[in-house]
């Protein structure tokens, strides 16, 4: 059941990672048409913007990221021997490299795992999360992360957080400019007839729904990543109450103060408990905590 | 003619690629189950170095408690007179050993200054922390062992192991105890 899911998943990514990088391209294709009346370009201009935004961010990511969400790296058992000794624990058994470790100072339990590769990753946990979850839970916590960190979703994250910069960045330019009235003469619109104004509208659409469309796949790409790391960090404490617990106490507390809204993904749970929430769950960045629950106990 | 030789090439190249892969596959799975005993066999004598800390720690607060603390010296003396290469005999040792260190830190409810005691304290986050690594690398050890056992016995793998004699890895037994389901609380 184990080896299904995780090959479902894997599908999944390639669908929506595939699409994503599409839609950088349709966008850049929109920006083109508005400014240059040429697809070609904008498609060029967008795939070298993100291949080179991709190329920085998985360079350096980690820092990045800690930098975003307030985190401070500790270097050795002293400071906190359990939770150091539980990383240790699991990268032993994952048989990854022993991934860097950060704090965040925040009273709301909940974890989160980035990087590039296991060679180059790091976990951060909330001071909350050590103060509430007992040595069975944190191991469970800490397994959950560390198979992020084994399954490569750390670098899946990366390129995604990335590639949802670069769109946005992209239709910051385009909007920037049809504001100031940039790009060609008004008076090329008017001799070039209605075809090309359904081209100037589906453009302008594509600018205003890409941004909403790019945190829709991050989102249902985090989404099915949750139940492959719950299902693959079991494997590893052979527990699943201990993940069960934590996920239940993370649920039953209060959202966090510094963690960093783009990257709400990564954490193991949603940082802010869906306060933004409007009833529809395609913008939840996790699946609801009752259904991992119930895929846990059914383990 | 021709194209009968080439299909006669191509079949002998397919098979020594084959023999190959097959061949390293296995020495590295082998490899990997030794590296996993490895790192038992580290947090093995890590114990052992931090068993005779916590037995004068302890003298000083529960006085009257010689025989659990002899017991855990026995069983520690014991683990260290045992040969490394002998995985299942020095597990078996091992196991009672985690089973007389458990008697001691439940020594710590009864006195509460040991329970108090920095250093007591500290050599519990230790010792807790080789018991739990010594438990993760058995269960890495037994997935490793696992995928090489496979690995020689199907076909057509096991008739290569037979050649070269690649023997099959005895997986180490789990306490009895830890087989159990853990306790499901509702609070």
């Amino acid at each position: 059941m184990l080896f299904e899911q995780i090959q479902q998943n894997k599908r999944k990514t390639v669908f929506v990672m595939v699409g994503f990088f599409a839609l950088v391209l349709v966008i850049g294709a929109a920006l083109g048409y508005l400014f240059m009346r040429n697809l070609i370009s904008g498609i060029v201009v967008a795939a070298v913007l993100a291949i080179i935004y991709m190329a920085i961010m998985i360079g350096n990511s980690t820092n990045v990221v800690m930098q975003m969400n307030h985190a401070t790296e500790i270097h050795n058992a002293q400071q906190y021997p359990d939770l150091w000794h539980i990383v240790e624990d699991m990268a032993l058994v994952a048989r990854v490299p022993m991934p860097r470790v950060f704090i965040v100072a925040d009273d709301s339990p909940n974890a989160f795992a980035t990087g590039n590769d296991p060679e180059h990753a790091a976990v951060a946990v909330t001071t909350g999360i050590m103060a509430r979850l007992n040595r069975e839970e944190l191991e469970g916590v800490i397994a959950h992360e560390v198979s992020h960190i084994r399954n490569y979703d750390i670098r899946l994250q990366t390129i995604a957080l990335a590639l949802s910069a670069v769109i946005s960045m992209l239709v910051n330019i385009g909007s920037n400019m049809l504001w100031w009235g940039a790009g060609r003469s008004r008076d090329d619109d008017r001799e070039e007839g209605a075809g090309n104004i359904i081209g100037l509208i589906v453009s302008i659409l594509l600018l205003v729904l890409g941004p909403l469309a790019a945190s829709i796949a991050q989102m249902a790409l985090s989404r099915n990543r949750e139940y492959l790391a719950d299902a693959a960090g079991v494997e590893l404490t052979r527990n699943p109450q201990g993940l069960i617990n934590a996920l239940l106490k993370i649920t039953d507390s209060e959202p966090m103060q510094t963690a960093d809204p783009s990257s709400a993904a990564l954490y193991i749970a949603d940082p802010f408990k869906g306060l933004s929430r409007s009833g529809a769950h395609l913008f939840d960045s996790h699946p609801p905590i009752e259904a991992r629950v119930a895929k846990l106990k059914a383990m | 003619m021709l194209w009968l030789i080439v299909i006669i090439i191509l079949l002998v190249v397919g098979a020594v690629v084959f023999y190959i892969s097959t061949y390293n596959n296995m020495v590295k799975s082998r490899n990997w189950t030794d590296e996993a005993w490895s790192q038992i066999d580290v947090q093995l004598k890590r114990r052992n170095d931090l068993i005779p800390n916590l037995v004068s720690t302890v003298k000083g607060y529960a006085k009257h408690e010689q025989d659990t603390l002899e017991k855990v010296i026995k069983m520690r003396n014991q683990l260290v007179a045992t040969p490394a290469d002998n995985r299942q005999a020095t597990m078996a040792v091992s196991n009672q050993l985690t089973d007389s260190l458990k008697s001691i830190f439940a020594l710590s409810e009864s006195y509460p200054d040991l329970k108090a005691d920095a250093e007591f304290t500290k050599l519990m986050e230790e010792l807790t922390n080789t018991e739990n690594k010594i438990a993760y690398a058995r269960q890495l050890f037994n997935s490793s062992a696992t995928r090489y056992n496979n690995q020689i016995q199907t076909f057509p793998g096991n008739i290569l192991a037979g050649a070269h004699n690649f023997q099959k890895t005895a997986y180490l037994e789990t306490p009895v105890e830890e087989k159990s389901a853990p306790k499901v609380s509702f609070e």
